[in-house]
């Protein structure tokens, strides 16, 4: 059993290791960069019941991550990581930058949950949280090399990382330190928000 | 007798399989591939998976009834698909859906004649995905996939026995660059080739996250998983079918491998989530 053991233990590993940045490019006139996220054909509602496409974010670029309301431990530490991150900005960083939270959990996670908890946790106005069908979550969570599982108890075990989109939806890197900001990716967070805005 | 079905039970079955193929061809017209394909219905059932469901003990789970493809989607098959979906072309496929080696195989040696038999690989989960939508369907759980899988010929459930865990284990090692036509004997449940032809995309493979290794108490990376169930392992003796955990756990959804294929599966009752 070792080797098997240790190649599942090294892809896990691998997972982990910090996405390559790549130079946010200002943002072309209609076709969107073959690399970016935003091809998804996703749909998603947020917490007003508001519908809307994973390609309406794009001109901004996206802190994004998935969760799901009734995990007791990590989750709470992942808004709190996120808004930690966010508000290590100065303030125009802060109005250029979208803050996105997706459910891996639509069955019990509807509008109404997620309101309340972007109520609850007194979440400004960039953010949003949303919900999809489960099929797209899948799919959402696949290109964001997130994985996660239900489990027989209906909690989800999954991996918890913060990815940065660019104003096109290209992935620029991503983070697993949670509790605290990551100062390497906050420096990218800084540069990819001042391109943007330029 | 059923032994040696990789060899000889694949060419007594190509007889009526191309007869069968050629039916197949023939819905296939500008819309999608729906008719034609053969599903076969799958009864609900308890699954002892080789992955914990999270809980003490390993409890079984449950499987939902459902409908599987009998057999794994073809070349011919997956080229009547980008026929219809020019979008899924090796040349229009963006890079966040495949890789560079996606459907290869249509560019090499080979001909479209030796090819159309033969599942196809070098596809995308992302690809996968958009095929079975175009037969309304989808691509199985894990659960769904080990539960089939557990079957030979005469058996639901034939995992136990030494004798069939060390056939389906030869496969594994004889690595091959081409593939065999589909058509194994039929499992159990009237399914072929779940072994020994190709590995097969799952709908949630990035769901087997495996953390006995990764979940020690006190170590920071417990933190990037949630949940209070540690995901486990179970049954380490089910070696085959650990190593296709191990490999579906590697990939992205835009990866493709030579010898990764899939088949589809739909829902026996209505209820989509």
């Amino acid at each position: 059993m070792k080797p098997i053991s240790r190649f599942i233990l090294s892809a896990v590993l691998l997972c982990g290791a910090l996405t390559a940045a790549v130079p946010a490019q200002a943002a072309a006139a209609e076709a969107l960069p073959a690399t970016s996220l935003y091809q998804l054909p996703v749909k998603l509602s947020n917490q007003d019941g508001k519908a809307f496409r994973l390609s309406e974010l794009r001109g901004k670029p996206v802190l994004v991550s998935m969760f799901y309301n009734s995990c007791e431990f990590v989750c709470p530490m992942l808004i709190d990581t996120m808004r930690m991150t966010q508000q290590a900005l100065d303030q125009p960083s802060r109005d250029q930058l979208a803050m996105l939270l997706v459910t891996f959990d639509p069955a019990r996670d509807d509008v109404k949950a997620l309101h309340t908890i972007a109520h609850q946790r007194e979440l400004d106005k960039q953010w949003t949280l949303a919900r999809s069908d489960a099929a797209s979550v899948r799919k959402l969570a696949a290109s964001l090399d997130i994985q996660y599982r239900k489990l027989q108890d209906g909690q989800f075990n999954h991996t918890t990382v913060l990815v940065l989109l660019d104003g096109e939806g290209r992935v620029v890197g991503s983070t697993r330190k949670m509790g605290a900001v990551d100062p390497e990716f906050l420096q990218l967070l800084r540069t990819t928000v001042g391109v943007t805005a330029k | 007798m059923m032994r040696h079905r990789r060899i000889a039970g694949r060419q007594q079955a190509a007889a009526w399989l191309l007869a069968v193929s050629l039916a197949a061809a023939g819905g296939a017209v500008a819309g999608d591939t729906a008719q034609a394909v053969e599903y076969v219905a799958v009864p609900a059932g308890l699954l002892t998976s080789v992955l914990s469901g999270g809980s003490a003990g390993n409890l079984p789970v449950k499987v939902n009834p459902f409908a599987m493809r009998s057999e794994p989607v073809t070349n011919r098959e997956f080229q009547a698909f980008l026929a219809a979906h020019p979008e899924w072309q090796r040349s229009e496929a963006p890079p966040i859906f495949v890789s560079p080696n996606y459907l290869r195989q249509f560019s090499g040696p080979e001909s479209a004649a030796a090819l159309a038999r033969q599942p196809v690989t070098n596809v995308s989960w992302f690809a996968a995905q958009a095929y079975c939508e175009s037969e309304n369907a989808r691509l199985p759980t894990w659960y769904e996939w080990e539960y089939v899988a557990a079957a030979d010929e005469r058996r639901r459930d034939a995992r136990k026995d030494p004798a069939w865990r060390a056939r389906i284990l030869a496969w594994y090692a004889h690595p091959s660059s081409s593939h065999a036509s589909i058509g194994g004997k039929a499992n159990a449940y009237g399914v072929r080739d779940m072994h020994g032809l190709i590995w097969e995309w799952v709908d949630d493979f990035n769901a087997l996250l495996v953390s006995a290794d990764s979940r020690d108490q006190g170590d920071p990376e417990k933190l990037q998983y949630c949940g209070a169930g540690a995901i486990s392992l179970q049954d380490r003796e089910n070696f085959a079918v650990l190593m296709r955990v191990a490999l579906l756990s590697a990939l992205k959804g835009n990866d493709s491998t030579n010898d990764l294929g899939f088949r589809c599966v739909r829902n026996a009752n209505k209820e989509e989530q």
